[in-house]
């Protein structure tokens, strides 16, 4: 698998993912400055958490404007992998590549502790290590993770079964006290319909070594990793 | 204030007396201008120039074989081995976070972040120690907030992972908060980044934001007391913006990577004038400005508000000849200002040039060398009231209403907007180990970091209070397995003019020295702020301690949650010392007696002891005696790991509550055997329970549920907060 890290001014996980992937597939990733727009070799990209550009316009709404989203979108439309996290799915849903809106967090509070999410579905290159229903830990690292669309869009989500990861309690319940960014549907996580675009807030990144507290996040980076085998070809 | 004529008057204004100012007019030999005035002002400054405190801070311990670079570079440097160095140091943001909590607390930490990472440092954690006034005070919660949002606004934005701090609530803050910042930072030991200018006619350039009219004579303004009106001096508080900090960490670290560098410092307090003055000042050399190429930010600024400006995320750079093509094209690259805006020169003096004038032309030396230095009057601090009764211990009763008090409360609400797990390095976050656990990426190799200090102890005492703070802040890095290296102290303080609170400071400072020396825990940086005081009420002295250790094997620490069968061994003798403890003040309102005395050689006894059986794998969780006793340490460790326990013991309110120091509860799978070990190397011991069950059961035959304990220790924050 190659893969490739966007960065944007002010994304500041790129190192974290960096190594998620690293230990995943055994390859370092290519880190792609966003003024980059040959992304033509890639078979995943990543846009990462952070505040690209601030967040002082709305969260992804700059980045989402940049030149290397114009390659992305290219690459998505090959049917290219294209992960975001965190500020990443904010970016992706500002450039509709996703649908919704990240909105502030219901409680108006930056929130920063783990979550658990329930994998909603394992027939994507992102799930496939998981099992379904297993319920996963994640940090969450974001003040604006509450994910908003409207009816008809959320019907259309959970009908073609693009949910993937929903906030829930260890046992696995989506409570409202389990959503604590106020999520519509308890919503953390979402595919577009050929499931090669994943959108997520929670930091799988962050936990795929016991010595940071867990592994819970090592199997997604492990899936799409051999999903895209090492020496495959862009799709 | 341009049109105002320069005189002593106007310099009374700018803080200086009519001494110091007599000597500026000996030093010129004429009379200053205004932008002259307000150079040597704000050099003057208690903040920039430590004019009361210096003669004391000399007395500092600040040599070890591990210590790289001690005081007087913008942070301090210890080999952490591996051909690496940690580079750290923690800095007040007293004042301007009572004016306007959110900007004071946020450019707090950015300040920090560019002290270390001027030195060649990726910034890998932050850590706050944070004092607020009463909770009852209704100014309090806003502080409280506008604080706790700045410092998660800046530090999650420019994604460096805020590990660790603490937090004490108390009426003498009421009308002074104190927001102590520490950055600690990762470079290799021989590429450490210095301060000192050299290279007659080497270019000087200035990058990152344009300056604008904000944090005009903010030094002085952190060099006074406020009145009623501190309202009004909130212009001067700067206002930060992480996103262009950010940028400037990532394009200094490409520009060190190459050879472009000379010296570097960022700008501070009091802005391009202590930049460009210290630089000059260190290197021995001169320095010309020309202030027509400095970017700004708004029209029409005039040199003295230039000079004066403390516009944040900006640095100044002396270049290596020819480099400048290398540096601009970095600094485009990350889209900020880059902007030659002067040189070197070999007549020792700062001459500042601004539309065709020059606005300034002062000898460096002087400025330097003639700073006020005072040795203020002290006068020792009174001996504390006795100690009232002692009441009779209810231990559950007790522990419930110590573990719910503020400064004892659950802090979750607080690092729950904090990001600690950015950088993927974090082994320990906040409230899982006595000291943040962070790893060195791309190595196995720890660092262990803590803040820590009892006001209450140093009001009380100010020398066993400050050597207390030191040796809890080496007992927090000895709790997780790691070998503690060094401190950083934020000397937070009243008015110095005062004698009683000049000798609280120097009796800290003896403190500080004394516990430095026989742990082995040099100063390699700090910070002083002086004039902490509202209405003429000084705060309590309060002299931070940031410490620093390191873990050969990050797989190898402890943290302090107790799993269910385990045995928890007390480490030290029994406790007995109830002066000035939180179970006397928050259950008979005693706020009386002597703080707990400091017996560095039994600190250091029991201390080695605990880090040798955590190394040998042992010890499975370790928390330390501090705050509330040996109860309180128990049920900490209970909560975190979720089980119950069985204690056994005696029934009195001097063993369970006393703040005695050198105590550890470690939890192990065999007591008895550590037990024996202890005896063996002179270490007292004593079994106190074993874990397991769904409450804790008190050797008063009292059970309390772990469901009671943890909704009382979670009560406090979102009560005052959320409410």
């Amino acid at each position: 698998m190659k893969a490739g890290i966007v960065v944007f001014p002010g994304i500041n996980r790129e190192r974290d993912i960096a190594i998620a992937l690293e230990r995943a597939s055994g390859r370092k990733p290519r880190m792609i400055w966003h003024r980059e727009t040959d992304l033509q070799s890639l078979d995943l990209i990543v846009i990462p958490g952070g505040f690209s550009y601030g967040d002082y316009l709305r969260c992804g709404a700059m980045a989402a404007q940049s030149p290397v989203m114009e390659s992305i979108r290219a690459h998505a439309a090959r049917g290219g992998h294209v992960l975001g996290v965190c500020n990443g799915f904010q970016i992706l849903a500002e450039a509709q590549l996703l649908p919704g809106a990240l909105l502030r967090n219901a409680s108006l509070r930056f929130l920063s502790m783990d979550c658990h999410l329930r994998v909603e579905r394992t027939d994507t290159d992102f799930t496939a290590h998981y099992q379904r229903g297993q319920v996963i830990r994640a940090p969450l690292a974001h003040g604006d993770g509450n994910y908003f669309a409207d009816d008809a869009t959320l019907d259309r989500l959970e009908g073609e079964g693009l949910v993937a990861f929903r906030y829930v309690e260890p046992d696995g319940a989506a409570t409202a006290k389990a959503n604590r960014n106020g999520s519509a549907r308890n919503i953390a996580g979402i595919l577009s319909p050929n499931r090669r675009i994943m959108g997520l807030m929670p930091h799988p990144e962050d936990l795929v070594d016991p010595l940071m507290g867990g592994t819970d996040g090592a199997p997604l980076f492990e899936g799409i990793s051999a999903a895209l085998g090492s020496d495959r070809p862009a799709a | 204030m341009t049109n105002k004529p320069v005189n002593q008057a106007l310099a009374a204004e700018f803080g200086l007396n009519a001494e110091e100012y007599a000597r500026v007019l000996d030093i010129m030999g004429r009379a200053p201008t205004l932008t002259e005035l307000g150079i040597f002002s704000v050099m003057w400054s208690e903040h920039c120039s430590y004019k009361s405190s210096r003669v004391w801070l000399r007395t500092l311990p600040t040599r070890a074989p591990w210590v790289i670079h001690g005081p007087g570079e913008n942070a301090g440097v210890v080999a952490i081995g591996e051909g690496l160095a940690a580079i750290f140091k923690m800095e007040s943001h007293n004042h301007p976070s009572f004016i306007e909590p959110y900007q004071g607390a946020a450019t707090g930490v950015g300040g920090i972040l560019r002290d270390v990472f001027t030195m060649g440092a990726r910034p890998v954690a932050n850590l706050n120690a944070l004092r607020f006034g009463d909770p009852k005070n209704p100014v309090t919660r806003r502080i409280v907030d506008g604080v706790v949002r700045g410092i998660g606004g800046y530090g999650n934005c420019v994604g460096v992972p805020t590990v660790g701090g603490e937090i004490n609530f108390h009426p003498a803050y009421d009308g002074n908060p104190l927001v102590n910042a520490m950055t600690v930072g990762i470079a290799p030991a021989d590429r450490i980044f210095l301060s000192a200018a050299a290279g007659i006619g080497n270019p000087v350039v200035y990058v990152g934001s344009k300056t604008g009219r904000d944090g005009i004579h903010g030094a002085t303004m952190a060099s006074a007391e406020f009145g009623a009106d501190a309202e009004s001096k909130r212009p001067t508080v700067q206002v930060g913006d992480p996103f262009v900090e950010k940028l400037l960490i990532e394009a200094c670290l490409e520009l060190m990577a190459t050879d472009a560098i000379v010296a570097i410092q960022d700008m501070g307090a009091a802005g391009l004038t202590s930049s460009s003055v210290e630089m000059a000042g260190k290197g021995g050399v001169g320095i010309e400005l020309d202030l027509d190429q400095v970017p700004q930010r708004e029209t029409g600024m005039s040199a003295y508000e230039m000079m004066l400006s403390e516009s944040q995320e900006r640095m100044l750079i002396v270049l290596r000849p020819g480099a400048e093509g290398t540096a601009r094209a970095i600094f485009e690259k990350w889209e900020l200002d880059f902007a030659v805006i002067g040189h070197l020169t070999d007549t020792g003096r700062i001459v500042v040039r601004h539309q065709g004038s020059v606005e300034a032309e002062i000898p460096l030396a002087p400025l330097a060398d003639q700073a006020p230095l005072y040795h203020r009057p002290t006068a020792p601090s009174p001996a504390p009231g006795p100690l009232g009764a002692i009441p009779a211990a209810r231990l559950g009763e007790d522990l419930v209403k110590l573990i719910g008090c503020p400064d004892l409360a659950s802090r979750a609400w607080v690092w729950d907007q904090y990001d600690s797990t950015v950088g993927g390095q974090t082994v320990k976050r906040p409230g899982a180990a006595d000291a943040a656990i962070v790893k060195v990426d791309g190595h196995r190799l720890a660092l262990a970091l803590t803040t820590d200090c009892t006001p209450r102890y140093v009001a009380a005492d100010p020398e066993a209070g400050a050597a207390q703070a030191v040796a809890e802040a080496w007992r927090n890095i000895t709790a997780t397995g790691a070998r503690p290296l060094a401190i950083t102290d934020n000397m937070n303080f009243g008015n110095p003019e005062k004698p009683l609170v000049m000798g609280q400071f120097a009796a800290a400072v003896a403190g500080i020295a004394r516990a430095c020396t026989a742990l082995d825990f040099p100063v390699v940086s700090g910070n002083v702020s002086l004039y902490n005081e509202t209405a003429g009420s000084p705060i309590l002295p309060t002299p931070a301690i940031g410490g620093l250790g390191v873990l050969e094997d990050a797989a190898r620490a402890v943290g302090l949650a107790a799993a269910p069968g385990q045995d928890l061994v007390l480490v030290g003798a029994d406790p007995s010392h109830l002066g000035q403890s939180l179970w006397l003040r928050e259950g008979a309102g005693q706020e009386a007696g002597a703080p707990p005395p400091v017996d560095l050689a039994a600190e250091r006894r029991h201390g080695d002891f605990v880090r040798a059986r955590i190394a040998s794998g042992e010890v499975r969780a370790c928390h330390d005696v501090s705050d509330g006793g040996l109860l309180v340490a128990v049920a900490e460790m209970l909560m975190a790991g979720n089980t119950g326990a069985v204690l056994a013991g005696p029934t009195d309110g001097g063993f369970w509550f006393g703040e005695d120091q050198a105590r550890y509860v470690v939890a192990v799978a065999d007591g008895a055997a550590l037990v024996a070990a202890a005896t063996g190397a002179g270490v007292p011991t004593r079994l106190v329970g074993r874990t397991g069950g769904e409450g804790l059961t008190l050797p008063d035959g009292a059970t309390i549920s772990l469901a009671t304990l943890r909704s009382a220790h979670e009560r406090f924050f979102p009560a005052l907060m959320e409410t």
